[in-house]
């Protein structure tokens, strides 16, 4: 907008000036160029960076994925397609691309409802708001690895604290006697509650960010009007949250998508066994065939790929209806 | 405050059904009850973390909850190796990317929330495309980079790498904030003078002071925490790498000693919890700082 108001003032200025033609074309090549140049100290060192730190490395994993590897991992040429053959004949994988599915939509969905209620209680005003604030970012400041790791501490089934207040409410008879996280569904259950629980934090403090953003005159309007508190929730603060929620919402995908550290450690990492996502499959292959684990990488990137193209939709869809 | 004062004024002009409704008190009772259980409730493994760090040796096996004894032996014992210097290395590395993070994405989020240039949509599709792919997918990509330029156990690869995975969150959250700012208002101090540099440092960043400081808390966070590319980096420089990694050293050194394990996850997580109780009251006087008002 402003753009074009200043090539029509400056266009107006110079025109009644009476310059020849032939200036005024090229002055308006120059401009061009120079707007179109414009934008490039301001985006280029992203650019680069992005080039430099992630694409470089993209490049890479494909050229691996076409590529044969013996098992001390010496490149033997190009594979054609091999390993990628060799990975949708591998009989775990559409259990994997099943759990993957279920590991996304069941982490992210209680994620969003859940993070929506506590961003909205934490941002009222109560003594010792601050502090009770702080405790939330807990999950988020340790590491993934080491929360994963508590919580496989705490649920041994030896000694674990929660086996031990499980026991002492009656819910385990004896010590030592089951192993959650050894069998598939009491274990992958427990994974997808350590994923809800390290991606709340910041999915809260992102729609808190975006919750005092909204001004205080929409909600004085609102009462004004009569609106009831969840009528006011759902026509007032929902609309205005859309830009954080939309963010918050694409990140935790990608992350939990791409999640590594929480089944690896609370199962072991070990692929074949009942809880494997399609990162921890790429992760253990890895380890016995480089080419097949890039040709898993690339099939990820595909699945990536579709969920950005799906949020890009979702994104238009939104700023067509405001 | 703000809204506190508000509803003072407002209050004497209120009809009088408002004065049935139910004290603010025991709202504020519920609210406080609520949001305090939550708050334990996230810190309790953490709790569990720090109360088996401080478990004796003999009593790491016992079903209490809490230890009849304390020790602190786990924490000397792997401060003593030369923790210290990991620590200064982590502190560089997440200070260094935080810093190239913001340097880098508050002026390509601020000109694609303000101008609609050829390649924008581009531009934001490749910053899209770089939150797609975390350092776990593509380490072995890393690696052949890092080495084909001679940067491995540098801490400088460190830096880039968790600067560029972590820029694309910085540069939507920032692009988000930037484009929810009406544009008169800077516009109103461009027509005062100020150039468009000086309208972003003087009037867009302390407006957009919350995203700014989410933006920065994720990235420090994050490249504290890094791990894999860490570990995958600094092969023969253990001395120089980062705490995440030195950690996990005496993890396979003591692959059975919880007490170790978790003194080193509680030292590694101080920092972290330091920083953001500095720059928690940041966030609320930047939102102060930064009402429409």
């Amino acid at each position: 907008m402003t753009q074009t108001t200043d090539a029509h003032a400056l266009e107006s200025v110079s025109g009644p000036g009476g310059k020849p033609r032939g200036r005024r074309r090229s002055d308006g090549r120059l401009r061009r160029l120079a707007r179109a140049l414009e934008p490039v100290p301001w985006v280029a060192p992203a650019t680069a960076l992005i080039l430099f730190v992630v694409i470089w490395p993209v490049i890479a994993m494909f050229q691996t994925s076409r590529q044969s590897f013996d098992s001390m991992g010496f490149d033997h040429g190009s594979a054609g397609w091999t390993n990628f053959t060799k990975l949708f004949d591998e009989p775990v994988l559409d259990g994997v691309l099943i759990r993957t599915v279920i590991w996304v939509v069941a982490v992210v969905t209680i994620t969003m409802v859940t993070s929506l209620g506590v961003a909205q209680l934490f941002n009222k005003q109560f003594p010792g708001r601050k502090v009770a604030r702080w405790a939330l970012i807990a999950p988020w400041a340790a590491s993934v690895v080491m929360t994963a790791i508590v919580f496989r501490w705490m649920l041994d089934p030896n000694n674990g604290a929660l086996t031990v207040l499980a026991h002492d409410l009656g819910l385990v008879k004896q010590f030592n006697s089951t192993n959650w996280l050894s069998e598939q569904v009491p274990a992958f259950c427990w994974e997808i509650f350590v994923a809800v629980f390290v991606s709340v934090p910041f999915t809260t403090y992102a729609l808190l960010a975006g919750l005092q953003a909204v001004p205080s005159e929409v909600y004085e309007a609102a009462k004004l009007d009569g609106a009831s508190v969840f009528r006011t929730y759902w026509s007032v603060t929902l609309p205005l949250l859309r830009p954080a929620l939309l963010v918050a919402c694409l990140i935790n995908v990608m992350n939990v998508f791409n999640s590594f550290p929480i089944i690896y450690e609370m199962n072991g990492g070990n692929a074949n066994s009942s809880d494997a996502t399609t990162t921890i499959f790429m992760y253990t292959t890895q380890q016995s065939s480089i080419g097949e684990a890039a040709a898993m990488s690339v099939v990820n990137f595909g699945f990536i790929i579709v969920i950005v193209l799906l949020f890009l939709r979702a994104s238009k869809w939104n700023s067509a209806e405001d | 405050m703000a809204t506190d004062t508000v509803r003072a004024h407002a209050a004497p002009k209120a009809r009088p059904v408002l004065t049935q409704r139910k004290p603010p008190r025991l709202r504020t009772v519920v609210t406080c009850a609520a949001a305090y259980l939550i708050g334990v409730f996230f810190l309790l493994p953490y709790l569990e973390m720090v109360i088996t760090a401080l478990r004796p040796a003999h009593q790491m096996a016992d079903r209490d909850l809490l230890p009849t004894s304390i020790t602190f032996s786990n924490f000397t014992n792997i401060w003593s190796t030369g923790l210290g210097t990991n620590l200064g290395v982590s502190l560089e590395i997440a200070f260094g990317a935080t810093a190239l993070v913001l340097l880098v994405a508050i002026p390509a989020a601020y000109y694609t929330a303000r101008r609609k240039f050829r390649g924008r949509g581009l531009f934001l599709l490749l910053v899209l495309v770089t939150q797609m792919f975390q350092p776990t997918a593509m380490i072995v990509g890393i690696y052949r980079e890092f080495l084909q330029l001679n940067m491995t156990n540098s801490v400088w690869a460190l830096i880039l790498v968790n600067a560029g995975f972590n820029m694309a969150f910085a540069i939507w959250i920032l692009n988000a904030y930037f484009s929810a700012i009406p544009k008169e208002i800077e516009e109103a101090a461009i027509v005062d003078g100020c150039t468009r540099i000086g309208a972003l440092f003087r009037v867009i960043i302390p407006l957009s002071m919350p995203g700014i400081v989410t933006a920065l808390i994720f990235t420090f966070i994050a490249a504290w925490n890094e791990f894999i590319v860490a570990l995958t980096l600094m092969t023969t420089n253990q001395n120089g790498a980062p705490l995440t990694v030195k950690i996990s050293t005496y993890v396979s050194q003591y692959s059975t000693d919880w007490g170790h394990l978790f003194a080193g996850s509680v030292i590694a997580t101080i920092p972290v919890i330091i920083l953001f109780a500095l720059i928690e009251g940041k966030v609320v006087s930047g939102l102060t700082a930064g009402s429409v008002k």
